[in-house]
């Protein structure tokens, strides 16, 4: 900005409300925060007038109120006579899960596909390229609807796996059918509190061991193997644990013969959840894959062969000189694409599945006809996600960043 | 004297080729195909791969059924046998292009709306061109907006007049103060709008050389198209000004950009178009009826323009500090700094990014389905996969969608690495 020279001069005058430098912002500012009172007053003004003639009013009881349907996929106790609140919650923990999921794959998917880009392998690396293309070029909605087709046309109806002369499960225990994926459900008996007790302790122990390794490595230049000890650590305690107990964790498994309609027992994972989960990993790691293939390139050869000219071996010029650097890179883009996943998700409302736009913004809203309540209530879930993740984000940046003394 | 050899070599031998493996098609299949254990494993996973989808689609798209009216027809053409129903596209190309409603002998409208685009975006997109074209440019949006929504073609004129006055005012007074220029020239253009409103009235022939067609009849790509374009355009002075707020130094302009461009990009495009739906229409006085097509406009448009802003405002950082002090050190204010030295390499550097939100903001335009607009997809989940004759049809006129957009969308994205490359000058 320009820099103040003028001369301290003889008192105010109302020109230099305009002129002058110091006093010209003030009055810019001034006038914006009028337009802007003037505009919120204008809509706030339309609102109320259109609301009351309309004989609406803003007020959250409908919330309260039983929601009157029923939602396929629940992650908690939920039915019909239960509030739209509940639907709601319902419904966010149902985007919460989707997303979830489909940030992991869509992780694996990249990291794979943009490693694999790079690849000497021409035809893998022109495979893989295809498949990046393909999917970054086509509308994700397009992508979520053929893909729930495919699943729906291309999978056998339930009724095949059912009774003697059935198809027999994949693998003894899963059974894929256009009504959704079932797969064995763990089975929480009486101790199994203890084993999983004893695994999440394993799992701060394998990072204990890590950085005890390292700071060994540093201190004193031994190096550690860290590979099947982290193994062990996480395994051994656990299995030990499972059989001391007198193995309280068991399996239920989908079971044909249950009843003549339908696959019984097991968990169900609904055909719409999957075909949202698999095209936004599919999709969203199209996008992936060229962060990495970028945060890859970004590492300069100079410093591989610096490393190399240090007598480092190509595994260590990977996990200690190119794997760091290009990660400052890779994160915050994925990052960002996680929040992409977040948002997209919300397209679930083209399959069926019941994330919270499909609960809230769709069934609740036109049942209550509270069309300014429930979108509001919408927009502030994303956006406290939004800012989460925008706020791990800067964390993130700030500790990776160049330290420049 | 006697020869103490036999035999000397005069002439130096001619170089032995090199191994057969070492050399033309074997090399490479070796070094690029079957470059060591992992390499040959994952190429002939690849193969498999390209084998099981080559079977697997390739019967069925070259056995494909071209001229049949409806499914059964097709069903008995193919008789049992693998084959796509391709019919389906010839039979309803024009409700997939152009939506139901719109009149059919009004096709070449936007057809010629949407080659005459190409040429106005060219001297944009190409700097090399010479830039008289861009007078082209400037006339395209009246002249496009008159050949799809037809009426009379005095709408399109005044409206033109009207920025025509302000570009006039606004030279004419700028070189004195810029925010008076900008001021006396937006008066000006509402003094010619007004008038021109007054004089349509008067003027309109009862029978226009172009039939109108209303908003609502409009559907299929064109409507994808139709929002892509305008609301990229729309979008490009607001993000401009929205990434200028958020670098300002005055706390409230920074405050209200901050608290726009979070929002808008922290909440999904979906959220946006419910609003346009059913809340926006509440914010306007009773007795305006905008319609469901200038809604959904007005929120694509907030949407893009937060995400352009971030572009810009990256374009805007990446410019070195010197040019800032350098505009000051030459004594000009902040909007002749802006308009001459800033902004016109902040916007050179940030088209790539730009032209990125612009396919992105094309593909979203695909939502609109969502909220029953007949788009490409509304057209494709609703009117056609609905219809008794074509209802299963879902791989033929899914893969066209895809294929529609993918050629756009690859096109525009091929366009913005190769600017990429042209605007690189480091050499790396």
């Amino acid at each position: 900005m320009t820099t103040v020279t003028d001369p301290q001069g003889d008192g105010f005058r109302l020109s230099m409300l305009l002129n002058d430098t110091r006093y010209r912002s003030l009055t810019l500012q001034a006038i914006a925060a009028i337009v802007l009172a003037l505009a919120i007053f204008y809509l706030a003004n339309n609102l109320l007038q259109n609301l009351r003639a309309l004989g609406l009013n803003i007020s959250y009881e409908f919330l309260g109120e039983p929601a009157g349907y029923d939602i396929n996929q629940t992650l908690i106790a939920y039915n019909s006579q239960s509030s739209h609140l509940s639907a709601a919650l319902v419904g966010a923990l149902n985007t919460l899960l989707v997303a979830f999921m489909a940030c992991v794959t869509a992780t694996v998917f990249g990291v794979i596909a943009g490693v694999l880009r790079l690849s000497n392998n021409w035809l893998v690396s022109k495979l893989m390229s295809a498949y990046v293309e393909a999917f970054r070029n086509v509308p994700v909605l397009i992508w979520i609807i053929i893909i729930f087709t495919l699943m729906t046309a291309v999978m056998p109806s339930p009724r095949a796996y059912l009774g003697e002369d059935g198809q027999s499960l994949i693998l003894g225990v899963m059974a894929f059918t256009n009504r959704g994926i079932y797969i064995p459900a763990p089975v929480w008996n009486e101790g199994s509190g203890v084993v999983v007790a004893v695994f999440l302790a394993s799992v701060v122990g394998v990072f204990a061991y890590r950085r005890y390794a390292r700071n060994l490595l540093y201190a004193t230049g031994r190096l550690l193997p860290t590979g099947w000890p982290s193994l062990a650590i996480l395994f051994v305690p656990a299995v030990l644990a499972f059989f001391v107990m007198g193995q309280p964790i068991g399996v239920d498994l989908p079971d044909p013969l249950a009843n003549r309609f339908n696959l019984r027992g097991g968990l169900q994972i609904g055909a719409p959840l999957v075909a949202l989960w698999l095209a936004l990993s599919i999709y969203t790691g199209a996008f992936i894959a060229e962060n990495v293939r970028a945060g890859i390139q970004a590492v300069s050869k100079g410093q591989t062969e610096a490393a190399a000219s240090l007598g480092l071996r190509p595994g260590r010029i990977m996990n200690l000189v190119v794997l760091p650097q290009a990660l400052r890179v890779i994160v915050p883009p994925l990052i960002s694409q996680y929040l992409n996943i977040t948002k997209n998700s919300s397209l679930a409302i083209a399959v069926g599945y019941a994330d919270i736009t499909a609960t809230l913004g769709g069934i609740t809203l036109n049942q209550t006809g509270r069309a300014i309540e429930c979108i509001l209530i919408l927009m502030l879930f994303y956006l406290t996600i939004s800012l989460t993740i925008s706020a791990v984000l800067n964390v993130y940046n700030n500790a990776v960043s160049l330290k420049e003394r | 004297m006697s020869k103490t050899a036999a035999f000397v070599r005069t002439e130096q031998l001619p170089p032995k080729d090199p191994p057969a493996s070492d050399v033309g098609p074997a090399k490479w299949v070796r070094e690029n195909l079957f470059n060591g254990v992992s390499g040959s494993i994952l190429t002939v996973l690849s193969l498999l791969a390209i084998y099981y989808i080559l079977a697997s689609t390739l019967p069925w798209i070259l056995n494909g059924v071209w001229t049949t009216d409806n499914i059964r027809e097709c069903r008995e053409v193919l008789d049992g046998a693998t084959g796509a129903c391709f019919s389906v596209l010839t039979e309803r190309w024009a409700q997939l292009l152009y939506g139901i409603s719109y009149p059919s002998e009004a096709y070449w409208r936007p057809t010629v709306a949407f080659f005459l685009l190409f040429v106005a975006a060219a001297p944009v997109l190409f700097f090399k061109l010479p830039r008289a074209l861009l007078l082209f440019t400037a006339i395209y949006p009246f002249l496009a907006y008159w050949l799809i929504w037809g009426g009379t073609v005095w709408v399109s004129i005044f409206t033109a007049l009207g920025f025509v006055a302000f570009y006039a005012v606004y030279s004419a007074l700028v070189t004195r103060t810029f925010a008076g220029a900008v001021a006396a020239g937006v008066i000006a253009a509402f003094v010619t709008w007004t008038i021109g409103g007054y004089i349509t009235e008067a003027i309109a022939p009862a029978e226009p050389m172009l039939e109108a067609v209303p908003s609502r009849d409009m559907g299929g790509f064109m409507l994808n198209m139709i929002l892509g374009t305008v609301c990229v355009s729309l979008s490009l002075p607001i993000g401009i000004a929205l990434a200028l707020g958020r670098q300002s130094s005055m706390p409230l302009i920074k405050g209200i950009s901050v608290v726009f461009i979070e929002f808008i990009r922290g909440v999904p495009l979906i959220t946006l178009l419910f609003v346009a739906n059913v809340i926006l229409g509440y914010f306007f006085p009773p007795e305006t009826n905008l319609d469901l097509i200038l809604r959904v406009i007005i929120m694509i448009t907030m949407f893009a323009s937060a995400y352009i802003a971030e572009v810009i405002r990256g374009g805007l950082a990446a410019l070195p500090r010197g040019q800032y002090e350098a505009a000051d050190s030459l004594g000009l204010d902040y909007a002749q700094a802006m308009r001459l030295i800033i902004l016109p390499q902040a916007l050179k550097i940030s088209i790539p990014g730009i032209v990125n939100v612009a396919v992105g903001l094309f593909k979203d335009t695909t939502l609109v389905s969502v909220i029953s607009m007949f788009d490409l997809v509304g057209m494709i989940r609703g009117p056609i996969l609905a219809s008794t004759d074509w209802n299963g049809v879902y791989w033929e006129l899914w893969l066209f969608a895809a294929l529609l957009f993918f050629v756009i969308c690859y096109g525009i994205s091929q366009y913005s690495q190769w600017l990429e490359r042209q605007l690189a000058t480091d050499h790396r």
